[in-house]
C-alpha cells in the first residue's frame, strides 16, 4: 500500500495556519502516552505511507511517515538489513513517523546509536504549511543546519514529518546472550567495564537480579565470547523473547501502573531512591517503580547529570516530562516560534506553551 | 610577550573596552599581530579583523560576548583555523574570537568513557590522553593533529572512519556554549539523551552561527583489538565503485573504505613510496577492525568479493608497518597532489555512490572544458568525493576558473541527489551553491533558526546560509534544473 498524501497534508496545515487553529498530529496512536494530551483537531498521517526508496548497497532507506514499522522491518530483513536503533513498536500498527518523532530507541541504542543518529534527512511541513526538505540520502551532509535530526524527539512540535531517510545496517550474522546473577551495583560496574573493552556488545540489561549481556557479530567472534565474559550462555529462543519483551516494555516489571524512565550517564551511581529498579542501556536508561515524590526523583536524576520522565497508566494516562531550566525553555520557545509561529503543531505535547 | 601600550586616543572604543576585560596580551589589534588570523585553511579568502581576542577562560569569553552584544559588533569564533571553507574568515568590522587558549582536557572518565574538554583541545590530543585506558575518540579528520574539538563540533567534521563510527555529531554528548548575549547554555547530556529538543544535534555543524562553544563532552570508544587493511587494484573506476557496493551488501561494514584514482595514486606514490600499483585506474583501501576472529574471517571474505568484482590485485596487510605505509599514501594525498601544481582547490561533495561512474566521467569532461587537471580521492564508503582541482594562482583567471569548475562539480553532486558539502562546511566558500541545494522556503527556515539564537545576527554574519537576495542574483546567471528563470525573457 503506497500513497503520497503530502499535498493534502500540506493544505490542511496551511489552512490551520491561516485560521490559527491547532492540530494534533496522529498516526496509529501507539505513542500517545509518551507526551501530554493535545486538545485539537486531528491531523491523520497514517494514510501517507510506503517505502519510496531502498538501496541496500548504500545502506539507505526512505519511507513516508505513515509507513508501518513492521512493513519496513520486513523489507529490510529480506536484504539481511535492519533499523539499527531497534525501535520499540509499543503497538502493532506503529509507524515510522511516530518512532522518529519520539526518538524511541531499543536495547541496541547505547552501542549502535539512537534514532537521531540514523536520520539522514527528512521532508516536513512547518507550521506555516510549507514543505521543506533537509538533509538527504547521503551519509555525510553538512549543508545548512541539521534540522532533520532536530525532528527526532520533537514529537511533531516543530513540523509534520512527511518522509524520512535513514541509514540502515546489516543484520549481525550471529547473536549470543550471556546471563549471570548479581546486584544492581555489580551490574552497573560490569556493563561499563565490558563496554570499555573491544567486545561486540549490542545490548545490556539488569532485571530482577540477573544481568543480561547480548553480543552480535560473526560466528567465530561469538565462539570467543564465553571465554571472555563471565556467566552462562542463554538459549537463543529464550534470549530473543527476552530482548523483544524488554524492547516492547512487556516484561512483568512494566505491567504495574506508573513507571519512571530515568536517563543517566552510564556509569552514574544508583540514585538513593527506594523502589524497584530495572537497568538498561549499560546504565543509561533506568526504570523505577517508586512512591517517592515527583520532585525528589527529578532532582536526584538532575544531580547525577540526567533527567526523569514519569510514564503513567490508569488515571493519569500521559507522561510527565522533566522540567527544562528557564534559559533552555527560552531557547525552546524561540525555536518553536521559528518553525511554527502560530503555535498550531501539537501545542503542549512536550511542555506547556511549546 | 611584551606589554603593549594602550591604543592611542584615536584608536577605537571597542579595543579600549576589550583591554579592560582581558589581559593585554590577549587583545591583538595591530596589523602584524593579526596577520596569522586573516584566513583559515581556505587561504584564497583573506580578511583582516578589526581586533583579535584570545580569552583564557569561559568568564572572559562571556565578557567579550556581552561587550560585543552591547556594542553590536560581529564575532567570528576560531579554533585552529584548519577549516577548508572559510568558516573562520574574519569580519572586517568585527572581533575574531580565538578559543586557542582554552586548551585543557578537563576530565577523562575511563569507566563512563567520556572526555570533557575545552574547545581548543586538539582532536588527536583526546585520543592520546585516552591511550592509557585503551580508549580513543573516533572522528579523525585528516587535520586531526592540529584541528581542535571546538572547530570539529562547529563543522561536524568527519574523517576516514565515518561509515562505521559516525561523524562528530554521533560522538558528542554535551556542549556548553556562550550565547550572543553572553549567557552560558548547556545542551545535550552525558546521559544518552536530554529532555526537550535535540539542541546538541542542531548545534553540531552550525558553523559558529548559533553560539560559541566553550566545552564539549565526547564519547570515547574502546580501541579495536585487531585492525587489518586490504588494498585492491582495479583497471576500471566503475568496477572499483561496484566492489564497494558488493562489500557492503555482503554485510561487512569496514572501519574505512577509501578510493583513489590514477592521478592521486601516482602523486601519492611519488611522494611517500607507499607501494601503490601505478598502473591501476583506481585502488580501494578497505580497513576492517574488531575482534581478531571476526577481522580474520571478514578479511578473507572481503578479498574474495574484491577478486570477484574484478580486482587485478588484492593485498592483505600482515603487520602494522605495512598498514601504516598504505594509509600514509592516502593521508598524504592532498599534499602529494599539491606538488603537481602551484595551487590546488579541494572540493567536498557527496553523492549516492551508485552515481559515481557518471559523476567521475562528467568531472573528467569538465576538466577538459576548463583546461584544469583534477585528481580524485573518495571516501567511498560514505559517498564523500574530494576532487582536487590543480591550478596556478599566478596565471590570471586560473583561480576564477578553478572556482567556477568547483561550483559545477558541486552542482553536479546536487543534481544526482547528493550534497555540496560532506564534511568541510559551507562557510564563505560554498554560499552560492547553497542556492542550488535549497529552495527559498528552506533557506528562510534556516534564517529563522539563526534568528532564534542570534536575533541581532552578530555571530559569523554572512556565512553558511545565503540571503534570498544573494540567491536571486546568483540565480539570475544560473540555470536551475535545466530551466532559466523567466524563460519568457530574451537573453543576450
Amino acid at each position: 500500500m503506497q500513497a503520497d498524501r503530502s499535498n493534502e497534508l500540506r493544505e490542511h496545515v496551511a489552512e490551520a495556519y491561516a485560521r490559527q487553529t491547532p492540530l494534533c498530529i496522529t498516526s496509529s496512536g501507539s505513542k500517545a502516552g509518551l507526551g501530554r494530551p493535545v486538545n485539537a483537531a486531528q491531523l491523520e498521517v497514517a494514510a501517507h505511507r510506503g517505502v519510496t526508496h531502498h538501496e541496500p548497497t548504500e545502506l539507505v532507506l526512505t519511507a513516508r511517515a505513515g509507513t508501518p514499522l513492521a512493513e519496513i522491518e520486513q523489507l529490510l530483513a529480506a536484504h539481511d538489513q535492519m533499523l539499527p536503533f531497534e525501535p520499540p513498536h509499543l503497538g502493532e500498527s506503529a509507524t515510522l513517523g511516530g518512532s522518529i518523532a519520539c526518538n524511541l530507541s531499543g536495547p541496541r541504542r547505547p552501542y549502535t546509536g539512537a534514532v537521531r543518529d540514523f536520520v539522514l534527512g527528512c521532508r516536513i511541513i512547518n507550521g506555516k504549511g510549507e514543505v521543506l526538505h533537509f538533509g538527504g540520502e547521503v551519509m555525510k551532509n553538512v549543508a545548512g543546519y541539521d534540522a532533520s535530526r532536530l525532528m527526532a524527539g520533537a514529537q511533531g512540535t516543530l513540523g509534520v514529518l512527511l518522509d524520512i531517510s535513514l541509514k540502515v545496517l546489516p543484520v549481525p550474522a550471529c547473536e549470543m546472550t550471556m546471563v549471570c546473577s548479581c546486584s544492581a551495583a555489580e551490574a552497573l560496574q560490569q556493563m561499563n567495564r565490558l563496554a570499555g573493552q573491544p567486545l561486540p556488545l549490542s545490548a545490556s540489561a539488569w532485571v530482577e537480579g540477573v544481568l543480561y549481556l547480548r553480543f552480535s557479530g560473526s560466528d567465530s567472534a561469538m565462539l570467543a565470547i564465553p571465554g571472555r565474559v563471565p556467566g552462562e550462555v542463554l538459549g537463543n529462543a529464550e534470549a530473543r523473547s527476552f530482548w523483544l519483551e524488554l524492547r516492547e516494555r512487556q516484561l512483568p516489571f512494566f505491567m504495574a501502573s506508573g513507571v519512571w524512565r530515568i536517563a543517566l550517564p552510564q556509569a552514574a551511581a544508583q540514585p538513593s531512591i527506594a523502589g524497584r529498579w530495572l537497568l538498561e542501556w549499560g546504565g543509561a536508561q533506568r526504570w523505577l517503580h517508586s512512591d517517592a515524590p515527583v520532585d525528589k526523583v527529578q532532582t536526584a536524576a538532575a544531580a547525577l547529570g540526567g533527567h526523569a520522565t514519569l510514564l503513567r497508566r490508569g488515571e493519569h494516562p500521559r507522561a510527565l516530562l522533566h522540567p527544562l531550566a528557564p534559559e533552555l525553555m527560552h531557547v525552546h520557545r524561540r525555536l518553536k516560534q521559528a518553525f511554527d509561529p502560530a503555535g498550531i503543531l501539537n501545542p503542549g505535547r512536550l511542555y506547556e506553551g511549546l | 610577550m611584551p606589554r603593549r601600550g594602550i591604543p592611542k586616543q584615536s584608536a577605537d572604543e571597542l579595543v579600549r573596552q576589550l583591554l579592560e576585560l582581558l589581559p593585554d596580551e590577549s587583545v591583538l589589534f595591530g596589523e602584524e599581530d593579526q596577520h596569522p588570523y586573516e584566513c583559515d585553511g581556505l587561504s584564497a579568502y583573506r580578511q583582516m579583523p578589526r581586533v583579535t581576542v584570545l580569552p583564557e577562560n569561559v568568564e572572559q569569553v562571556q565578557a567579550v560576548m556581552r561587550l560585543c552584544h552591547r556594542m553590536q559588533v560581529p564575532v567570528v569564533a576560531r579554533g585552529a583555523g584548519t577549516g577548508l571553507s572559510g568558516g573562520a574568515l574574519p569580519n572586517p568590522d568585527g572581533v575574531l574570537l580565538s578559543l586557542a587558549k582554552l586548551h585543557n582536557i578537563l576530565d577523562i572518565d575511563p569507566i563512563g568513557r567520556i572526555a570533557r574538554v575545552q574547545p581548543g583541545v586538539r582532536n588527536l590530543a583526546i585520543s592520546e590522553a585516552a591511550v592509557p585506558f585503551g580508549l580513543y575518540y573516533a572522528p579523525d579528520p585528516s587535520s586531526q593533529i592540529a584541528c581542535t574539538i571546538g572547530g570539529n563540533v562547529a563543522e561536524n567534521s568527519g574523517g576516514v572512519h565515518c561509515l562505521k563510527y559516525g561523524l562528530t555529531v554521533h560522538n558528542i554528548l554535551k556542549i556548553k556554549l556562550v550565547t550572543p548575549e553572553g549567557e552560558l547554555l548547556c545542551v545535550g547530556s552525558e546521559a544518552l539523551d536530554s529532555a526537550g529538543f535535540d539542541l546538541a544535534a542542531l548545534m553540531t555543524g552550525s558553523e559558529g552561527m548559533l553560539g560559541v562553544f566553550v566545552e564539549a563532552s565526547v564519547r570515547l570508544l574502546p580501541r579495536p583489538e585487531c585492525v587489518r587493511l586490504l588494498l585492491a587494484a582495479f583497471d576500471d573506476v566503475e568496477k572499483a565503485g561496484a566492489a564497494v557496493g558488493d562489500i557492503i551488501a555482503a554485510g561487512i561494514i569496514p572501519g574505512g573504505l577509501e578510493m583513489m584514482d590514477r592521478m592521486s595514486i601516482n602523486a601519492a606514490e611519488d611522494f611517500v613510496h607507499a607501494g601503490y600499483p601505478r598502473d591501476a585506474a583506481a585502488i580501494l583501501l578497505c580497513e576492517l577492525d574488531g575482534m581478531r576472529q571476526e577481522v580474520d574471517e571478514q578479511a578473507e571474505q572481503a578479498a574474495d568479493i574484491l577478486h570477484r568484482a574484478g580486482a587485478t590485485e588484492v593485498r592483505i596487510t600482515r603487520d602494522e608497518a605495512e598498514r601504516t605505509l598504505l594509509w600514509k599514501g592516502r593521508k598524504s594525498a592532498f599534499p602529494a597532489v599539491g606538488r603537481l601544481a602551484p595551487d590546488y582547490y579541494c572540493m567536498d561533495g557527496t553523492i549516492p555512490r551508485r552515481h559515481l561512474p557518471k559523476v567521475l566521467r562528467r568531472i573528467g569532461e569538465l576538466s577538459k572544458e576548463f583546461g584544469l587537471p583534477v585528481a580524485n580521492v573518495f571516501h567511498a564508503g560514505d559517498g564523500n568525493l574530494h576532487p582536487l582541482i590543480l591550478y596556478d594562482a599566478n596565471i590570471s583567471d586560473e583561480l576564477a576558473r578553478a572556482e567556477t569548475f568547483g561550483g559545477k562539480i558541486l552542482e553536479l553532486c546536487v543534481e544526482v541527489g547528493g550534497s555540496i558539502t560532506g564534511e568541510h562546511g559551507v562557510g564563505m566558500e560554498k554560499i552560492d551553491q547553497m542556492c542550488v541545494q535549497f529552495e527559498s522556503a528552506e533557506l528562510s527556515q534556516f534564517h529563522a533558526i539563526k534568528h532564534a539564537f542570534d536575533p541581532d545576527a552578530l555571530l559569523n554574519p554572512g556565512k553558511a546560509v545565503p540571503t534570498l537576495h544573494r540567491c536571486a542574483e546568483f540565480g539570475a546567471m544560473h540555470v536551475h534544473a535545466g530551466q532559466l528563470p523567466f524563460p519568457e525573457l530574451e537573453r543576450f
